[in-house]
């Protein structure tokens, strides 16, 4: 197979396909969002179940309150919009009217990180993350491909409790096998073994990993790739256990390198497992606008970029 | 109103604000003026419209009640002691470390239908569970009072405008204008006036009431219930302190608690006035 027949969808289009699929399953399931049904795919669910998705107008505060509201009554509220607006201009809300009652809201966060692209640094949120991790009993999924973000969407319906999910708005390679496929919410899935270097990434960055190691591999290292979809709570065991086999570990994602999967990976190994990691993401600075794909590159959010590094690491 | 009834809703307010007194004394900090000037219209609420049921708080037919203006606490959960959700005794460990009663709001709390606390976010949750009800075609209401410098906050009109575009008649949002906030009087600090006219503005039905008369507040009430296809908007006229005189209408009884000799004069007022209520 040659790359141009991989079949390439955005996670936020999984997440309104996956609305629409598992809106007969669940009943109680009904979706909200900010004028931007369009934009976060919940328009896919909205066509098929009108009478269940709510839009609140441009007013994200009162969306995570409305949210709350209804999962205070036993309903399964989706609130979406993008992940600036849901994690940042939200945040106390989804802290105090979300987080604290720790109420079932779902919370769909899309056109995250700096694929966002075009738009520029005002909507390339890559703070999400960091914010949402540090709510009390908050899960945090940010799925890497289609199958798994329409499987985490699942997940999170099963699980009681409040959850943030990260959706891109670039499409990307769908590597995951639909049939196959099991998500299993707070487990990392290890996609290669290897013994030189552990390459743990999440989101979009995971597909990059694997290609990443396909190419160290010509080069003689041997990477072990691991994906961590649920950032938390995290799979503290799995990571432990690929940091003392390769006693070195590069963190990719698409975020600010402080406070997401790095910071998360680095909080588990500084306790159980003290090891050199070096992380991949973005270098505590704002985006700007141009092609999602050239600012991954820029940014250094590539499978080129983790070659290079995961090399340097493992020749250091 | 009926004479007995409404003397019986006098006489429980008065224990309410007994119930205010002793928590915020006990807990040495809270917020006496703000939950003493919603007493009567919360006494009302609970013991002579919602339909609550303290031996099963989550029954899922109950009636709602979220306090927007959680910093008021001690009122919520005075009025929910005195309907018998937990003790009375439990309010002379309010803000105590390891007891029941938090200093906002908690939803974990017997008869607490929301946490609250940070302003302008009860609201919402209100308007949540009111669209619940409409989407179930569930006949329970929703009550929630707002502050007057509350209403400050944007996301309070966010939510006035969601309620009046879903038709959510079965919310009525009562904003206790007792005309103080932190800083001084909210006229000062940042005006919210005209109170009546934003909220018609935003599409809603708007009714003045005196938050100290029970005859008026049950006219307000009486009106709410026959509104159809919008929410209502009660604006309450309402006194902050109103039962302590030293503490009517003095923004420094806004966030501080008494010391044992103003206690004791505030709690020989109320019970002066109990006593005249029962004698």
């Amino acid at each position: 197979m040659t790359m141009a027949d991989v079949k390439k969808i955005a996670t936020r289009e999984s997440y309104g396909n996956a609305l629409a699929e598992l809106g007969d399953k669940y009943e109680n399931l009904y979706v909200l969002d900010a004028d931007l049904a369009a934009a976060t795919k919940t328009g896919i669910f909205k066509k098929k179940f009108p009478e269940r998705h709510f839009d609140c107008g441009i007013a994200e505060a009162n969306m995570m309150g409305v949210a709350a509201g209804l999962a205070t009554t036993g309903k399964i509220p989706f609130a979406s919009t993008f992940a600036m607006f849901a994690a940042g201009r939200a945040f106390e809300i989804v802290r105090n009217s979300i987080g604290y009652p720790h109420l079932n809201v779902k919370i769909g966060a899309t056109h995250a990180g700096i694929s966002v692209g075009e738009d520029g640094a005002t909507h390339q949120c890559c703070e999400d993350i960091a914010l949402m991790r540090t709510i009390p009993g908050m899960v945090v999924i940010n799925p890497a491909d289609d199958v798994e973000a329409k499987a985490a969407v699942e997940a999170a319906i099963l699980h009681n409790g409040p959850v943030y999910m990260r959706f891109g708005r670039l499409a990307v390679p769908v590597f995951n096998d639909a049939a196959t496929y099991k998500f299993e919410l707070g487990k990392g899935v290890t996609l290669r073994e290897g013994k030189d270097i552990s390459i743990i990434a999440s989101g979009l960055m995971v597909n990059e990993a694997i290609e990443a190691a396909k190419v160290l591999e010509a080069q003689g290292i041997d990477a072990e790739v691991i994906n961590i979809h649920t950032i938390k709570p995290i799979d503290a065991d799995l990571i432990v256990k690929t940091a003392s086999k390769t006693g070195k570990v590069l963190t990719v994602e698409e975020h600010n390198v402080i406070g997401g999967l790095g910071s998360a990976v680095c909080d588990v190994l500084a306790e159980k497992c003290p090891t050199k990691v070096v992380k991949i993401g973005v270098n505590d600075e704002f985006g700007h606008s141009g092609p999602a794909v050239d600012l991954l590159k820029e940014f250094g959010l590539c499978a080129d970029n983790i070659v290079k590094t995961a090399a340097e690491f493992v020749k250091a | 109103m009926d004479p007995m009834l409404k003397k019986n809703l006098e006489i429980t307010a008065c224990k309410v604000r007994l119930g205010i007194l002793e928590g915020v004394f006990n807990a040495k900090s809270g917020h006496p003026g703000g939950s003493l000037s919603i007493a009567d219209t919360l006494t009302y609420l609970y013991f002579n419209k919602m339909n609550v049921y303290p031996d099963k708080p989550d029954e899922p037919t109950r009636d709602r009640f979220v306090l927007s203006k959680g910093h008021t606490a001690p009122a919520l959960y005075s009025v929910l002691a005195q309907k018998g959700f937990f003790s009375t005794e439990e309010l002379k460990s309010l803000r105590h470390i390891g007891a029941l009663l938090q200093g906002h709001p908690c939803i974990h709390i017997p008869g607490v239908d929301m946490s609250s606390g940070s302003l302008g976010q009860g609201i919402s949750a209100a308007c949540g569970m009111a669209l619940s009800a409409k989407i179930s075609n569930d006949s329970y209401k929703v009550y929630t009072i707002l502050g007057d410098g509350e209403i400050q906050e944007g996301q309070v009109w966010e939510a006035a405008m969601f309620a009046a575009h879903y038709k959510l008649d079965n919310l009525v949002a009562i904003v206790d204008n007792n005309g103080l906030q932190i800083d001084g009087r909210v006229a000062d600090v940042m005006s919210p006036y005209p109170i009546v006219d934003k909220f018609k503005a935003f599409g809603w039905h708007v009714i003045e009431m005196d938050a100290h008369d029970f005859d008026s507040i049950d006219a307000a009430f009486s009106e709410a219930e026959k509104i159809s296809g919008q929410p209502v908007a009660i604006i309450q006229k309402s006194i902050k302190g109103k039962g302590i005189s030293f503490m009517e209408d003095n923004v420094s009884w806004h966030g501080a608690a008494p010391n044992a000799e103003q206690y004791a004069q505030a709690k020989s007022e109320l019970e002066a006035a109990l006593a005249a209520l029962e004698g």
